[in-house]
Parts: C-alpha cells; structure tokens; sequence
C-alpha cells in the first residue's frame, strides 16, 4: 500500500476518456451494424506506483472490459491508455512486447484460466518463452521453483498438473505467473471470488504481502466491497460502463456522496453481532438497463430515488460536486451526480 | 394419522429433523465420507441458516432430504430425515413422493440451469398446478401470474408466456422461489439460492425469501457460505465442516462469541466494511480431503487450539453453557476446548 503521508507517488497508468463499444450487428452474409454494446463510455483514472485502485460494480458494468484494453487484449474505440506517458493502444510489435512485460494479470477462475495438460513448471514459465531476455533457459527452472517459494507453494512441486491443486493453490500459481517478469503493474480480475473465505484471507495477504516487496501498483477488480476496501488505497465505483464515483477508501467508504455508492454499502450484508438493522437499508428496485441502450442523461437514474427532470436530460460529470468544493470532510471527491449528498451508510 | 391432515403443529416434534444422518460416495481414492452425522432442525416459521466452505456437505445433507441424491455413487449408510416425526427414509414410496412433492421444496443457486430453456416460465409455473393439483390450463395460467406478481415481476400478466433467457438473472431466482411456493410447502431448502447474484439483486431476493417465509409461517432452511447474507434473515446457524456440524447457536449469539475455533477463524477472516483493517487473519492450510479426513477432530492440522487429544478423540457436539454452567438456548460446538473458545 502506498504510504499516504506522503501522497501519491508518480503516475504509472492514466486511462483517458477510454470507450469501448461493441458492434451489435444483424444478418448472416452481408452483416450489418444495428447498435452497439458500450461497455465501456468514457472512463478516466490514473494508477499510481506502488498503489492499489480497486474497482467495484454490478455484473455487466464493464470491469473486464477495462481489464481487457489495459491489456491490450481489446482494441479501444477511442481514448487513450498512458503507461508512462506513452500511449500503448497504438504501439505494436517490439514497441509494444516490451511494455507488456511490465502489465500483466491475473484472472478470476483459478479453474479455467490454467492450461490443464501443462505442468505448473510450463505455466509459470510461459511468460519466459514469450520474453526470453527475462531469464537465460538454463536459469528458468531454478526461476520458477523460486516463484512457488514466494507465493507459498512447495517447488517441488514444479511437475505437477493444475487438477492437482485446490482452488486456493491454483490461484498462488496464476499469480506466480503474473509476477515472473517482474511486473510494475497487475491487473487482478476478481482475483479471489472463487475462493473459500479461509483461503480468500491467504491469498489476499500473500498479495498485499508481494506488493510491499516488489512495490506493484494493483488494478483490483472484485465485487466484494469489504475485500475492496480492505486492499485498496483508492476505489472507484462503476455503473453501466461508466465511473459513478472515485476516491481514496475513506472517502468512498465513509463519505459517499453518489446514490449508487450508498445502495450498493447498503446492500452488502455485514455479520455483526449487533448489526441487525441498524444499518439504513436502501433495496433498489429494478435491474440495470442494457448496456446496448442505456438510460438519457444519468444512467443510474431509471433506479435511483432521488432523480428527477434535470437527470433524464443532462449527463452527471465525474467531478468534485459545487457544494463539496470547500468542503474539508471526505466528501470532497469526484462523484457523477447532479444531486450528491455526502451519507455515512456502514456506520449508520 | 395421515401426514396429510396435520397442518398443525405436534407439540415438540420439529417440522423437519435430520438425525445423525451419514452418506457417503465411491470413489476413485476411496470412500468418501461426504455427510458425517449431520443433525439439525427446522420450525414452522423459523430459518436455519447452514453455513461452510466447498465440499463441507451442505448441498448433499439437502439432496438426502429432497431424495434427489445420486445413488449410486452416493449411499446413505446411517441416520433419520424426520418430517413431523415420520422418518422418510422408512416410508412407503408413495407418502415419501407425496412429502416431498408437497411439503418440502427446494431453491438452486443456478436458476437458468433449473428452468427448461424451451418452455415459457407460465408454462413451467403451471405444470405444478395441472400435476399436482388437478386444475386446467386456464385456472393453471391464471395461479401463475398470480404467484409471478407475489414474487414481484413487473408486468406479470404480459410476461407470463416469456422464456428463461428473457429474463435477468434476479429474476429469473424469483420464478424459482416462485415455482417453489407454488403448492405451499411447509419447508423451503434454498441452496445457495443468491450466490449468482450481484449484491443489490442479492438484497432485493433475500428480502423477498424472508417475507414469503414470514407470510406463509414456512420453515427456511438457507444454504450459504456466505457469514453476511445470512445475519439479516437467519434465527439460528448450523456450521459444517468436512461433513459435521461443528456449531449450532442462536445467529447473533454465534457472531458474537463463537464456541468453535473454526467459526471464530471464519469470522476473524472477513474484511470489514466500516474500516481498513490491519492483515487480516487467516486459517492456515486447507479443508481436507474427504477420503482422508484427519482422525480425532478433523480440524485439527489448521486448528492453533490443537492439542495431543485433538488429534486422537473426535470430540462430540457438546451443550455449550454460560461459564456458571447455565443454559445458553440449544448451543452446541463440536471442540474438546469449547469453553476456552467462548469464555476465554
Ligand atoms: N466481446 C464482446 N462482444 C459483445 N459484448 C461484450 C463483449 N465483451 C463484453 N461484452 C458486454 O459488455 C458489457 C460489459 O462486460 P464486462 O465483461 O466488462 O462486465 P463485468 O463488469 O466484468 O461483469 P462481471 O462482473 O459479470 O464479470 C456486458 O454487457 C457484456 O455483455
Ligand atoms: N454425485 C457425487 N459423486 C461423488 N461425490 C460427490 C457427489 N456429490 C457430492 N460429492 C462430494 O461430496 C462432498 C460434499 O459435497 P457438497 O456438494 O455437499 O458440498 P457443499 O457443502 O454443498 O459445497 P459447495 O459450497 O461447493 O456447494 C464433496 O466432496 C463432493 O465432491
Ligand atoms: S444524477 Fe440524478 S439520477 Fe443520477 S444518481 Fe444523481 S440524483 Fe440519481
Ligand atoms: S477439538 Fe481441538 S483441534 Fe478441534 S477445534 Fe477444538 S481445539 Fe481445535
Ligand atoms: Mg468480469
Ligand atoms: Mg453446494
């Protein structure tokens, strides 16, 4: 985590006005255009050094997607992706293989996401293939069985098949293949949401643990809000392919201002010996819109209490809201609503 | 006395007990003891919350119950399903089909899975009435939207002949629970019946379960591993692990002082909401391997409390007691140090 004393270190990835639609297109032979999937619509935020930014929000929102483009697994309609200073949407070939050695990723589905008929051995030094200045072949083993030790696995067990591991495990070894070259950043989509709770505790510790050794900036996707803040430095919340509101984790957390924000810490059930109803309930009605059509004007607004004439006509910026400007409390963040109230909803 | 005709309660007879039940599975390593002497009770009106980890027994305590385990390779090598005080197990075919079908239903946590893709959910809904019930297609049709509205679908009337697919996942859960409450059942089992669902959905269906529960005056057995989902809405909470409960309380009386080393660590594992927390507490190892589980308490390799008699005596499910040895309301742990556990 980075120390907040100090303030944010410098900028590793800005993501400017990033959009990505997808074409929704209609006929067999002669394909033609009929609307688009905006998964993405105009997205900013910066990652800094060393920092962790969680990003939470509904299935459907567009998470991955974003995951996808920072990877460069997907091209970006429009907007541009900065790893220090350099746009790398647009880079190829050599240019681009050397900044993909510093981003890489881990992936939700311990499960899936491993090549079953590859030893743990090959997957972990995958990446050395693909980069083999990163390690001489003769040094390669010695590199892996090195990497299992970091993330707590036994080396030897190097020859070993991903059916032979738990959920947990399998999850140690994804994110031993995201550390071998050396990463500055790591893009972690729900990194632990198919773990036990037991074995979700392990696996965030040995991250929190490896970001203070190697100093990695995290990109942490999840849908749990609790395991969210517990990593995250900042946190921004997502609605329909854009940002509802971004902060640090206090701010989003104890001062929401967003009404998106305050249902989703509403809903999120708590075991607290003496928590029942104490908290302020807030049980949206409805589903989210589609992503092909979504809502004029704000999109959380077809679910929000408190839209009226002005949310169906203009769009909500994501900005420091007029009345928080000289606010001193943490209700002084960006937020995207024309009507945003500063509510403590987790300790109500 | 037919069970048919008692929609009454028999004084101290719980609606639905599960006694020292035992299952177990072949497989490839051996047999695998799935359920390891599972008991538990469920009131009219009341919500038993069972929680644990993967693979610790839940769904297959509640497939024995439903009588849709699969046998093979499962078997049932021991124990009692009592359903006001019959044991199923022991029926005729014919009443345990008529239990089942009637009294007990049961909520997965894969609604798309559980619908049929190609029939419309109206068509789904009122098959239940025609089988079960006798009535027409008209009278049938008409049940549906009725119970499409009781679950909240918007414009029930206009949707009844929709598909599956044409539904959201939220949805498409309150159609099971829908499908479910169709014949008035007296007992409701929901596996896991909101894991799939995004936490603002999740809150609207686990509103709705608790109130359908409260209004017909059902027992709700909910199925979770979630320590959180179930504060809200459970009175009282089985823990299970590899295959046992470990500890039954009263759900606020557990969160606060759990009598189990295991529940403890589960709660001390869970990151906040209302504050950033320092490392967080973890249980170190894995849940066994059911074909192998540890002799004595089988939470004994990740358990700090362990000691030399951990490892050579099961313990049993004892009465969990306030320090001066008076009754804490039915509590029990499964621990040889339960009394370090809770007083300390
Ligand atoms: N390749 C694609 N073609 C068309 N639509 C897509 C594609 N990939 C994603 N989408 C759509 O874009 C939207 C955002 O999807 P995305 O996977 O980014 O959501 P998410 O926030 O990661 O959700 P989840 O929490 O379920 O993983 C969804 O409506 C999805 O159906
Ligand atoms: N049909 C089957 N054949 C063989 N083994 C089975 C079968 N069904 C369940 N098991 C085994 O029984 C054990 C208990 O499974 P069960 O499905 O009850 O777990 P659970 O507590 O419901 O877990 P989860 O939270 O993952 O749903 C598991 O080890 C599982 O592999
Ligand atoms: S802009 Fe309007 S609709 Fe959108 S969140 Fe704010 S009040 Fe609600
Ligand atoms: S019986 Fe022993 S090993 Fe088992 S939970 Fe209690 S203290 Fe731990
Ligand atoms: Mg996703
Ligand atoms: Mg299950």
């Amino acid at each position: 985590m980075a120390d907040e004393a100090a303030g944010p270190r410098e900028p590793i990835l800005e993501v400017r006005a990033l959009v990505k639609h997808f074409p929704l297109t209609q006929g067999i032979l002669f394909k033609r255009q009929v609307g688009a999937v905006k998964a993405v619509d105009d997205i900013s935020f910066t990652l800094h050094r060393g920092e962790t930014l969680g990003i939470v929000g509904e299935s459907g929102c567009g998470k991955s997607t974003v995951a996808k483009l920072l990877m460069n697994l997907e091209q970006p309609t429009a907007g541009e992706i900065l790893y220090k200073g350099e746009d790398i949407s647009k880079l190829s070939g050599r240019a681009l293989k050397a900044v993909r050695r510093n981003i890489q990723m881990v992936f939700q589905d311990p499960y899936t996401s491993l090549n079953p008929r590859m030893t743990v051995g090959d997957i972990i030094g995958e990446p050395f293939e693909i980069h083999p200045e990163a390690a001489p072949k003769g040094d390669r083993r010695r590199k892996v069985q090195e990497l299992l030790d970091v993330v707590g696995l036994n080396p030897e067990y190097i020859n070993r098949y991903p059916h032979q591991f738990s959920g947990g495990q399998r999850q140690r070894i994804g994110i031993a293949r995201g550390l071998a070259l050396n990463p500055e950043v790591i893009i972690c989509d729900e990194p632990v949401s198919a773990l036990d709770v037991s074995v979700q505790a392990q696996v965030i510790n040995l991250m929190e643990r490896l970001q203070n050794e190697y100093d990695l900036a995290y990109l942490f996707i999840a849908h749990d809000l609790s395991i969210v803040r517990h990593i995250s430095d900042r946190v921004g919340v997502m609605y329909l392919g854009k940002l509802a509101e971004i902060g640090t984790d206090t701010e989003i957390y104890d001062h929401p201002t967003h009404p998106y924000t305050q249902a989703l810490l509403s809903a999120v059930p708590q075991p607290d010996p003496e928590g029942r109803d104490t908290r302020e309930r807030i049980i949206l009605t409805g589903d989210v819109p589609s992503p092909a059509n979504p809502p004029s004007g704000c999109r959380f607004r077809t679910r929000c209490w408190k839209a009226q004439d002005k949310c169906a006509e203009e769009v909500p910026l994501l900005a420091v809201p007029e009345r928080f400007k000289d606010s001193d409390t943490g209700a002084r963040h960006d937020s995207a609503c024309h009507f945003a109230e500063d509510k403590d909803i987790v300790h109500a | 006395m037919s069970i048919e005709m008692t929609k009454a309660d028999v004084p101290g007879v719980p609606l639905l007990e599960v006694r020292d039940l035992h299952v177990e599975f072949r497989t490839r390593e051996g047999q695998a003891k799935a359920v390891n002497g599972v008991s538990y009770t469920v009131d009219a009106g009341e919500t038993l919350a069972v929680l644990g980890e993967s693979g610790s027994g839940k769904s297959v305590t509640a497939q024995t119950i439903m009588g849709i385990l699969d046998m093979p390779p499962g078997r049932i090598t021991g124990g009692e399903i009592l359903f006001r005080g019959e044991d199923m197990l022991k029926m005729p075919e014919d009443q345990r089909r008529r239990v089942r079908g009637d009294k007990i239903a049961m909520i997965f946590q894969d609604a798309l899975s559980s619908l049929n893709p190609v029939l419309s959910v109206g068509y789904q809904l009122g098959e239940m009435f025609r089988v079960h019930r006798g009535m027409s297609r008209k009278e049938a049709k008409a049940k549906s939207v009725e119970l499409m509205d009781r679950v909240r679908i918007p414009a029930a009337k206009e949707r009844v002949n929709d598909y599956p697919h044409q539904f959201s996942g939220g949805m498409r859960q309150r159609i099971m629970i829908a499908m479910a409450l169709a014949l008035e059942p007296d007992v409701i089992i929901a596996d896991e019946p909101t894991t799939a669902l995004d936490v603002t959905v999740q809150a609207q269906v686990m509103d709705l379960l608790s109130e359908l529960q409260r209004d017909f005056n059902m027992g709700l057995i909910l199925i979770t591993h979630d320590l959180g989902v179930v504060a809200d809405v459970a009175d009282k909470i089985a823990v299970m692990y590899a295959g046992r409960i470990v500890e039954h309380a009263p759900v606020h009386e557990l969160y606060k002082r759990p009598a189990h080393p295991y529940t403890k660590g589960l709660l001390d594992s869970i990151p906040r909401l209302d504050h950033k927390g320092k490392e967080l507490y973890a249980i170190k190892g894995l849940p066994p391997s059911l074909t192998a589980v540890p002799s004595g308490c089988a939470f004994n390799p990740r358990c700090a409390m362990a000691r030399d008699v951990c490892r050579t005596e099961v313990p049993p499910l004892a009465e969990v007691t306030e320090r001066d040895g008076s009754p804490l309301g039915g509590r029990t742990s499964a621990c040889h140090f339960w009394k370090e556990t809770i007083h300390g």
